[in-house]
């Protein structure tokens, strides 16, 4: 009887080891081989830019400077020479109201492009602000994880851009959005958003959206930067990205922003 | 010891050579140049999108011929407006003063679109106006100077 056990014993241990030796090998295999394969990104487009020396960019918007007056919506469709109809908006304006009886009135006419009318009596508003809306430009973009041609990408300053020669077109980026940023450029016929005018970033000046608003309630900055105006305003204020729940790494934060807007 | 390599194997192998080898040739064909450099995108797309035009120059180039508004915004409530933002893109005006494309906008509407009340508005961002009982009738202009709307005109 404990002749036969220590016998099955011997035998464990003998197929035990032969299955580790066996597993080692592979893994090792394995590990070399992602090595190689990560070395000759040809192969392997995994590769995630590190660049220090580059901005990452982020934007700030505060809603207690926003007066809703469409300077933005305006500048940015001359800049970036989207038709100003039908009504698509790389950047656009909203207005919530909530009345005293807690229902919330949003209305964007036109985008906002032409500025706000009061739509609800003073006497029964609880509050009222206007959100500008524009690109989040995610760190981790579902818009870029669905494009199916990697027409789509975040560039290594963290600006969300698209590839207008490489895109075909199939809106799926346009339903990935969750903030309804992307639309399909109406005489192009491929996906278009806001770049964060990164042809004027690239020559130094700010974005147009930015340019030309009144009132500063829009700023952007390099938030690697922790001497930046950006992460400067970042720690002094409470901020908010829009959907935290998605977890898409949005780098476009609010201050003051109502538990109303989504 | 001699291994027993079954026949259909070879074969297999030979198609799995083949149908690789194809598809690494059209791969090589199909994928765009700088395809992979940065990541799961086309590399020249960045030098792409940074190509197209500007149209608004920045106050800095208006600034540059302009010298006497600057000084004048500097002294009042509007110095944190930039130049473009009533203006309209200047671009063109920049590259050459030939080019009178910068608009001079006048009128109550115009004025209002930044300055009408509206309870969206923060009391602390702006001077609010009721358009229709503030000097109704009367251009803004003829009292406020826009670059400077304190220094009233007589």
């Amino acid at each position: 009887m404990s002749q036969s056990t220590s016998a099955m014993g011997n035998e464990k241990i003998k197929t035990s080891r032969r299955k580790f030796l066996k597993t080692a090998t592979v893994l090792a295999g394995a590990a070399i081989g992602y090595s190689w394969l990560k070395s000759s990104q040809i192969l392997l487009f995994a590769a995630e830019p590190k660049d220090e020396s580059l901005p990452w960019y982020g934007i700030v918007i505060d809603i207690q400077k926003c007066i809703g007056c469409g300077n933005c919506a305006k500048a940015c469709k001359n800049e970036n020479d989207v038709p100003a109809e039908p009504f698509f908006f790389r950047t656009w304006i909203e207005q919530y109201t909530v009345k005293n009886d807690g229902s919330v009135n949003i209305v964007s006419p036109n985008g906002g492009i032409d500025g706000f009318k009061q739509t609800v009596p003073d006497e029964d508003i609880f509050k009222s602000f206007f959100v500008p809306k524009m690109c989040n430009h995610c760190a981790k973009s579902p818009c870029v994880q669905v494009c199916p041609v990697g027409a789509t990408y975040v560039s290594p300053e963290g600006v969300a851009l698209i590839d207008e020669k490489y895109c075909i077109g199939c809106r799926y980026c346009v339903q990935a959005c969750p903030y309804g940023c992307r639309f399909i450029h109406p005489v192009k016929k491929v996906a278009n958003k806001c770049t964060l005018c990164y042809h004027r970033l690239k020559k130094g000046l700010a974005p147009a959206c930015m340019e030309t608003c009144p009132t500063g309630a829009r700023m952007y900055g390099n938030l690697r930067d922790k001497n930046s105006d950006l992460v400067k305003f970042l720690k002094e204020h409470t901020t908010q990205v829009l959907r935290p729940n998605l977890n898409t790494g949005s780098k476009l934060f609010y201050n003051a922003l109502s538990s109303e807007v989504r | 010891m001699k291994f027993y390599v079954p026949p259909q194997i070879p074969r297999l192998a030979l198609a799995f050579a083949i149908f690789i080898t194809l598809f690494l040739v059209l791969r090589h064909f199909l994928v765009p140049d700088t395809f992979g450099k940065y990541g799961h995108y086309r590399a020249a797309s960045l030098i792409d999108n940074a190509q197209p035009e500007i149209h608004y120059a920045g106050q800095q180039a208006c600034f540059k011929c302009h010298q006497d508004i600057e000084d004048k915004k500097a002294q009042d409530v509007h110095s944190e407006i930039h130049c473009e933002t009533c203006h309209g893109p200047g671009e063109k005006h920049v590259v050459s003063s030939k080019v009178e494309d910068i608009l001079k906008p006048s009128g109550r509407e115009f004025c209002g679109s930044c300055h009408i009340i509206n309870a969206g508005k923060q009391k602390s961002a702006i001077n609010q106006i009721d358009l229709n009982k503030h000097n109704v009738g009367k251009n803004c202009i003829e009292c406020h100077n826009p670059h400077q709307p304190w220094e009233m005109k007589k």
